[in-house]
């Protein structure tokens, strides 16, 4: 009896995120946005073949080169001081590093920031709001003033000095046993590591707070009520029942939440808080182009499309989600 | 309600008390310290020392906070800080000679321009267009500007200031590139004066204020919208309608000013996104604001500037998601204090 009541459930609950794909799938934009993501993912992932050049391949001779059709871009009489070369499909920079293979291969950083931080936060936030919600009174209120005290906190303050911490830190380098590992860790992944701990730690909380409040609303239900009677414990309530009904909003939030993770991050590197020299990152990438933004201009535009083309995406996938997942959506 | 107020701004005390010491004591771990280098060469030991000991940096990190957040006087210390909680957020340590409070004296009315400025910008265009799109649902002016409002959230900031001077700047020429129209002394403290308020201070600001203020707009658009069109499907607007009142007044008096709750809820959030955004704007555009200062002073290890910059922001931030919650009840007479 209870275990067709639990099987009956679930099933239930598989019809509900299939209806919810199928309404996502019936919104255009939702699924461009998706494709275009995807696109992105494997460009990333293929860099080094995709790529022209290697990301810190550099011809000092080619500094700035320019292919002749971008002229357009530039102020006028440029081409007494423009380097041309069609060597470089989208120009070169200050340095002579092709700026297209420099824009694929920072699709990385921007790609693995948010899907890292998107996962770091929501496994704290999931892990944390659980708890509180499903502990209800003392504990619960408790947990609940920390995060409202660490709401109050400036975020991105926090995450600049936390930045600046991890990077002088692992700069210095050394030491031994476990911080050593990660920092040789980090240092591996070209600074990522501390990037997305640093975004992550800080936006859980949104997170845990959408996952206590959905913890709240499904415990008094009859089919935790039915898997308590049956003997389950804490755990696997919250695992095996609460977890799947409550996964859909926290991912449609943590979607939302992605551009604002990428733009984090571009924000870092764009005050040299972010990724190391030569790892490339579009925000990086910007903050040298707007210095080079008189002369040539073209250099900020390529890494500044590609920056606002994928939030674009996550964005349009962010609400394409939302709508889809909305319960009071009424399916026609 | 008073009372809910003066709990709250008790609740204060704790967090900027926690953001002054996690500040203070981070800054302090990080390695490398402000009196590193003197301009390229790096200064010897003794003399490192030496500046140490005369910004008291050689005290134990308990005392050095307790002077910092206290001041000097109180315990009959030998250092001259006067401590936070009286205004005094000590000297500059890499602007040698220089206090902090005038330094943020003179930056903070610029960011506060500029931030205001923008805000204004993102109500005034994005309320509206929110409304709009909500009385027209489903028709092109409608999928326009929700297409518009998911753009302009997308574009961040850092791109969309070198793309209005290029164009607007460098290539139309209409506004000059760089700085800020007005400087100190300033009217009240903050605001420009009057003989400033000329046709160059707007040409300065206009750039600027579009950079940080359309994302807002989009925000502003996009929440007034979505409450905008759940309020009008709500069973009290069908009564209005019912009882034959005019369309105007059905939305102007009963359905706008429920539907702005949420949309106050996000100015707080849009706040902090603002100073997250003249870090960067302040930066492209060279203006000598608080964003820009604290940017710089991250990599001089000014430690002085960077606390007492941090706590003017988190005191910010804490007065501004007050204002919000106090708004919330004017706005809707359901939300009760207590």
């Amino acid at each position: 009896m209870a275990v067709a009541e639990i099987s009956n459930t679930t099933e239930k609950e598989r019809s509900l995120w299939e209806k919810s794909l199928a309404r996502l799938m019936r919104n255009k934009i939702a699924v461009g946005s998706g494709i275009v993501i995807i696109l992105m993912l494997l460009i990333a992932t293929f860099a080094g073949k995709v790529a022209p050049y290697h990301y810190a391949e550099q011809d000092l001779l080619a500094n700035n080169a320019i292919p002749e059709w971008m002229l357009f871009l530039l102020p006028e009489g440029a081409e007494n001081y423009a380097n041309f070369s069609d060597a470089y499909l989208l120009s070169a920079d200050h340095l002579g590093r092709d700026i297209l293979s420099r824009t694929i291969y920072g699709a990385r950083v921007s790609l693995v920031i948010a899907f890292a931080g998107a996962t770091v936060s929501l496994l704290i936030g999931i892990i944390y709001g659980m708890i509180s919600g499903y502990s209800g009174g003392r504990v619960d209120s408790m947990m609940m003033r920390v995060v409202d005290f660490l709401y109050a906190f400036p975020f991105l303050i926090v995450v600049i000095l936390l930045q600046t911490y991890f990077k002088a830190i692992a700069r210095r380098g050394g030491g031994e046993g476990f911080g050593s590992a990660i920092i040789n860790l980090n240092n591996d992944l070209g600074g990522m590591l501390f990037l997305f701990i640093a975004i992550g730690l800080i936006n859980w909380i949104g997170m845990a707070r959408i996952a206590r409040g959905q913890v709240l609303s499904y415990k008094q239900m009859e089919f935790v009520e039915a898997a308590k009677a049956i003997g389950a414990n804490d755990t696997r309530i919250m695992v095996k029942h609460l977890l799947p009904n409550i996964l859909g909003p926290l991912i449609v939030a943590e979607t939302m939440a992605i551009p604002g993770y990428i733009f984090t991050e571009a924000f870092l590197s764009f005050i040299g808080l972010g990724v190391n020299a030569p790892t490339p990152s579009w925000g990086i990438m910007i903050s040298e182009g707007v210095q080079a933004l008189r002369v040539y201009p073209n250099q900020v535009f390529i890494p500044a499309i590609a920056l606002s083309l994928t939030t674009l995406a996550f964005n349009f996938l962010g609400d394409g989600l939302r709508d889809a997942f909305d319960p009071r959506q009424i399916d026609v | 309600m008073y009372r809910y107020i003066i709990r709250r701004i008790l609740q204060f005390i704790p967090v900027l008390l926690g953001v002054t010491l996690f500040t203070f004591v981070l800054m302090r771990a990080i390695p490398g310290g402000p009196f590193d280098f003197a301009g390229d060469r790096s200064l010897p030991p003794q003399i490192v020392a030496n500046l140490e000991a005369k910004y008291h940096l050689d005290w134990p990190m308990w005392k050095q906070f307790t002077s910092y957040v206290i001041g000097d006087d109180i315990f009959g210390w030998e250092g001259g800080s006067r401590g936070v909680i009286r205004g005094d957020f000590g000297p500059s340590l890499h602007f040698r000679g220089q206090q902090v409070s005038d330094i943020i004296a003179v930056t903070l009315p610029v960011s506060a321009q500029l931030g205001f400025m923008s805000l204004l910008l993102g109500i005034i265009i994005g309320i509206p267009t929110g409304i709009i799109a909500a009385l027209n649902q489903n028709t092109w002016i409608d999928y326009i500007s929700t297409f518009g409002a998911v753009f302009f959230l997308s574009v961040p900031n850092m791109v969309l200031a070198p793309i209005l001077i290029w164009i607007f700047a460098l290539k139309l020429g209409w506004f000059p590139v760089a700085t800020w129209g007005a400087k100190p002394p300033y009217l009240l403290g903050f605001l420009p004066r009057l003989e400033q308020l000329n046709a160059d201070y707007f040409s300065h600001a206009v750039m600027p204020v579009f950079a940080l203020g359309t994302a807002m707009a989009a925000g502003f658009t996009r929440l007034t919208r979505a409450s905008l069109l759940q309020v009008i499907a709500e069973d009290y607007i069908r009564t209005a309608r019912a009882k034959g009142l005019r369309e105007r007044v059905v939305i102007g008096l009963h359905a706008l000013k429920n539907s702005l709750i949420p949309v106050v809820t996000i100015l707080g959030p849009a706040f902090a996104t603002m100073l997250t955004g003249t870090f960067i704007v302040e930066s492209i555009f060279g203006i000598n604001g608080m964003g820009k200062h604290f940017v710089n002073s991250i990599g001089n290890r000014d430690y002085q500037v960077i606390t007492g910059v941090t706590l003017i922001y988190a005191f910010v931030l804490v007065i501004a998601n007050l204002l919000v919650d106090i708004s919330y009840a004017w706005l809707d007479p359901r939300i009760r204090y207590d």
